[in-house]
């Protein structure tokens, strides 16, 4: 596994060098006098310095110190985290949702599927996007993104991608399998949980069996679930890539854990886990952890009714690992959600880390990204004090070894209309 | 307690109706009572002993700011705000030491009651969604008492706020205000002085929703639209004054048949119903307010208004409020220009600021969503400080939707709508502490009790609650 992502970042890193070739190389930085947190085994540093070269972290130190030919950035009385991780988004996959045109997060039935797992993201993920700017200026340097729906039972694969400027960020393509486990997944396999359960076991079990098998297109596969479908779901049975699966009421959760039993090599993650505190003890023993909103305590359907704001927190008091931060323009809202879920229960440092080193192990990419260890992509971010504050920002955000330009289009929005000048039309301005 | 007596009028003059059947001139009068407002509040306060805060940094949501205050609840009022009160030896004393005191939130754009959780089809009562133009509907005729939404709205302070109907139709209806006290009907919410106000839409919603089903399909067929309506209701506005001219002269004919599409209308022409405008693109914000002088009536607020940090002179000039988001952006075309300055670069134009939620999650924490704006405000350059900033939680959409006489400040002789903070409330960590209505602490964050259930919730295997 580690050695498949290691390989996939070699690759990456070297088709960026060669996209960049006519820039500098990435310079080597020091960003000193800062609290910093790790999130790694190097902990929290009251105040210390963070070393950069050639786009990853070189070192991280608790004193002072600008080595030669380093630029220094003092940070001193500020916060030095990770780069934010978008958990689960539609990152570049989405411009305007609502009668805007084409939207590559959701898609319709396709021959080339019967349910939904096959269609891979990685060939959508458009990095003009104007949101990308507006999230990563807010300290998110890298997010998961992948599709909200397809209409039936797998929203496809997911890829994980970098935030920074130019084309070539995908850090992960076929990063992970999601399927819906609740009301709205019912709704989309039949109308029950008593076919979508049927329709779940037997695309896990035929892409089992496709595991050990030779696809030819001269040999017909006569599953129900597509050969495409099979390949995209073989790795989630081996357990090379996650399978989440959003599942609200209590009952749907144990039903998700006891998936486990069938298959054993299941990497499952529960996505939102609304009752999950009631059944925090089972889903600690099978050791799997939740993605969830930890302000979604609305019991909107018959299947949220338990929903709480203290669910991130006593699902982390039993030992769940928990990752926040579920959306797409206000992704970078996922701060504030975390900062909530401190305000009720969550530890400070669990909250940090729903944003970084949890979401980075949660799709194995711990190797790389969400915290501050020699060697993982430099992607962090210095933030003006407690950065699950709402009245704190994001001073200077480094991603990949490169200090970002702070501007977005709303950026730019805003300075037009701050100039009062009317002598001209606004276009002028 | 304006309502308590006028209820007892109301009781008195049925009685001598039913009694004296042959005094037709009260008959009559109670008659008209029911016609002119046949849905009357019912809201009682809750009986309170006096409540004094002390030691408590106190924003009087009208820009002052008083560290180490107090402030006394008595009767149902604010009677004393300062930086010590005299207070009677019965109070219940509450030391705010490290506490913060705002007036009692309110929240001028909601659809708790009228789109509840659960949100099943079946509780789908927010958009007529039947033709362009319902001005005849009224959202209290859908608000469901029992929405679980309520109680925690009020576990993030909020102790007012506007019902509406969506926002499909050019006119939607008659939204509803509310105090955050459910009981049994709607009526028993109603805040007892509010005026009605109308809820109307600009843009891409009602040309999405109609424009296949016979119009408008276009944002110059919304336009039109509304002229049209306005036309019509200039003459049924005439027709009944010159009824009503006619009465007075004791020279009355028949009376025109009532239009209760119409009457909305023409209220809003004769000032006793305020508009409340669904708007994002300052485009057609300018173009509304000239349609409002076209037919001289007046918007109160745009709502949304994601651009109208582009217009602020002029929304300034035409004295229009603007209810807003934080940083929503982006989810449809119109709200693509959204940007985070929109509140504070609107307050700094001196025209009317308000943040409002839209939204059962974001109701809970509109502190945070005025935080958010007031520092990245701050950051663009534009300082305000937080006692000003209050005002867009507050006393703004108060003044919104009429009821600043009554609320919306920590003015002596006001309603007593506060709330205790455990914190700066411009903290993400800070929780309303004790949320007061009318003076009654109807919520505490530390006693089980004064953390009100809705009925839906009662007796479900696991209740999340409000916590």
């Amino acid at each position: 596994m580690r050695h498949f992502t290691k390989k996939l970042k070699a690759v990456s890193l070297a088709i960026m060098t060669i996209s960049m070739s006519a820039q500098s190389l990435a310079e080597d930085i020091a960003i000193t006098g800062a609290k910093i947190y790790t999130m790694g085994e190097a902990g929290v540093i009251e105040s210390g310095t963070v070393l950069i070269s050639d786009g990853e972290i070189k070192q991280v130190l608790d004193s002072q110190r600008v080595p030669n030919g380093y630029r220094e950035i003092d940070a001193t009385g500020k916060v030095v985290t990770p780069g934010f991780i978008g958990a689960l988004t539609n990152l570049g996959l989405v411009e305007v949702g609502m009668s805007a045109g084409t939207v590559d997060a959701r898609a319709g039935a396709h021959p080339v599927s019967t349910v939904g797992a096959a269609y891979d993201v990685q060939y959508a993920i458009n990095k003009d996007s104007t949101i990308i700017p507006i999230t990563r200026i807010e300290g998110f340097t890298s997010a998961i993104t992948g599709m909200s729906g397809t209409g039936q039972l797998f929203n496809g694969q997911g890829a994980i991608i970098g935030l920074e400027p130019g084309f070539n960020s995908t850090l992960k393509a076929k990063a992970y399998a999601h399927a819906d486990l609740n009301n709205n997944g019912a709704d989309r396999s039949g109308g029950s949980r008593a076919s979508l359960w049927v329709a779940l076991n037997q695309s896990l079990e035929e892409a089992g069996f496709a595991a050990n098998y030779e696809f030819s297109p001269t040999k017909a596969w006569e599953g129900w679930i597509t050969s495409a479908d099979a390949k995209a779901l073989a790795p989630v049975i081996s357990g090379e890539i996650p399978l989440l699966v959003t599942a609200n009421r209590a009952a749907d959760i144990l039903q998700a854990l006891a998936l486990k039993e069938k298959f054993a090599n299941l990497n499952l993650v529960l996505v939102d886990a609304t009752e999950g505190w009631r059944v925090a003890e089972q889903i600690a023993a099978a050791n799997v952890p939740v993605i969830l909103n930890p302000e979604d305590n609305m019991p909107s359907g018959f299947d949220h009714l338990g929903a709480t704001l203290e669910n991130a927190g006593k699902l982390h008091a039993a030992g769940v690992k928990v990752a926040i931060g579920m959306n797409t323009h206000n992704i970078r809202l996922a701060a504030q959600h975390a900062g909530n879920a401190v305000a009720n229960g969550l530890p400070y440092e669990a909250g940090l880390a729903s944003l970084t080193s949890n979401v980075a192990s949660i799709f194995n990419v711990d190797n790389m990204l969400g915290s501050l260890t020699p060697g993982m992509r430099a992607d962090l971010v210095i933030w003006s004090g407690d950065p699950l504050e709402v009245t704190e920002a994001a001073e200077v955000v480094i991603i990949n070894g490169e200090e970002i330009e702070m501007t977005s289009r709303q950026i730019q929005l805003r300075d037009r209309y701050l100039n009062q000048d009317k002598s001209k039309p606004v276009s002028y301005r | 307690m304006r309502s308590k007596s006028s209820m007892r009028m109301l009781g008195v003059s049925l009685a001598i109706s039913t009694l004296f059947l042959t005094a037709c001139g009260d008959d009559k009068k109670a008659q008209q009572s029911a016609q002119d407002n046949p849905f009357p509040s019912t809201y009682q306060p809750i009986e309170s002993k006096p409540v004094v805060i002390t030691n408590v940094t106190i924003l009087d949501g009208i820009g002052g700011k008083i560290d180490k205050g107090a402030i006394l609840l008595e009767d149902g009022k604010i009677v004393a705000v300062g930086k010590s009160v005299k207070s009677p030896s019965d109070a219940l004393e509450v030391d705010g030491t490290g506490k913060w005191v705002t007036p009692g939130i309110i929240d001028n754009h909601s659809h708790l009651g009228v789109y509840p959780s659960p949100s099943t089809h079946s509780h789908s009562d927010g958009n007529e969604m039947t033709g362009p133009v319902t001005a005849e509907v009224w959202a209290e005729h859908s608000v469901w008492p029992q929405d679980p939404g309520f109680q925690r709205a009020l576990a993030g302070g909020v102790t007012s706020m506007q019902l509406l109907p969506g926002s499909a139709n050019l006119f939607g209806g008659r939204s509803v205000t509310v105090k955050n006290l459910p009981n049994r009907s709607v009526q028993d919410m109603k805040f007892p002085e509010a005026p009605y106000g109308i809820k109307m839409a600009c843009g891409e919603n009602p040309k999405r929703v109609y424009g296949s089903k016979g119009g408008p399909m276009t944002r110059m067929a919304n336009v039109a639209g509304y002229r049209k309506a306005w036309i019509d209701a200039q003459e049924y506005r005439k027709k009944w004054d010159a009824y009503n001219a006619a009465l007075e002269e004791g020279k009355a004919g028949e009376a025109p048949k009532r239009d209760l599409r119409m009457e909305t209308l023409a209220g809003v022409l004769r000032g006793d119903i305020l508009v409340h405008m669904h708007c994002y693109r300052a485009d057609e914000m300018a173009v509304m307010m000239d349609v409002m002088k076209e037919f001289d009536y007046k918007i109160g607020t745009f709502h949304h208004a994601v651009e109208a940090y582009k217009i602020s002179d002029m929304l300034a000039e035409n004295n229009v409020c603007s209810a807003m988001w934080a940083d929503w952006w982006g989810f449809k075309m119109e709200a693509y220009d959204g940007i985070r300055e929109n509140i504070p670069m609107v307050h700094n134009a001196g025209a009317c600021a308000i943040v409002h939620s839209d939204s059962d999650i974001g109701i809970q924490r509109l502190n945070q969503e005025a935080a958010k704006a007031w520092s990245d405000g701050k950051r663009a350059g534009i300082d305000i400080s937080q006692a000003e900033a209050w005002q867009w939680l507050s006393a703004n959409p108060a003044k919104s939707l009429g009821i600043f006489e009554h609320t919306g400040s920590l003015e002596e002789g006001k309603n007593a709508d506060v709330v205790l903070w455990t914190a700066d409330p411009f903290s993400t960590y800070a929780k309303a502490e004790k949320v007061f209505i009318d003076g009654a602490m109807v919520f505490d964050l530390n006693n089980p009790e004064l953390q009100p259930v809705s009925d839906f919730e009662l007796g479900q295997t696991f209740l999340g609650g409000a916590q």
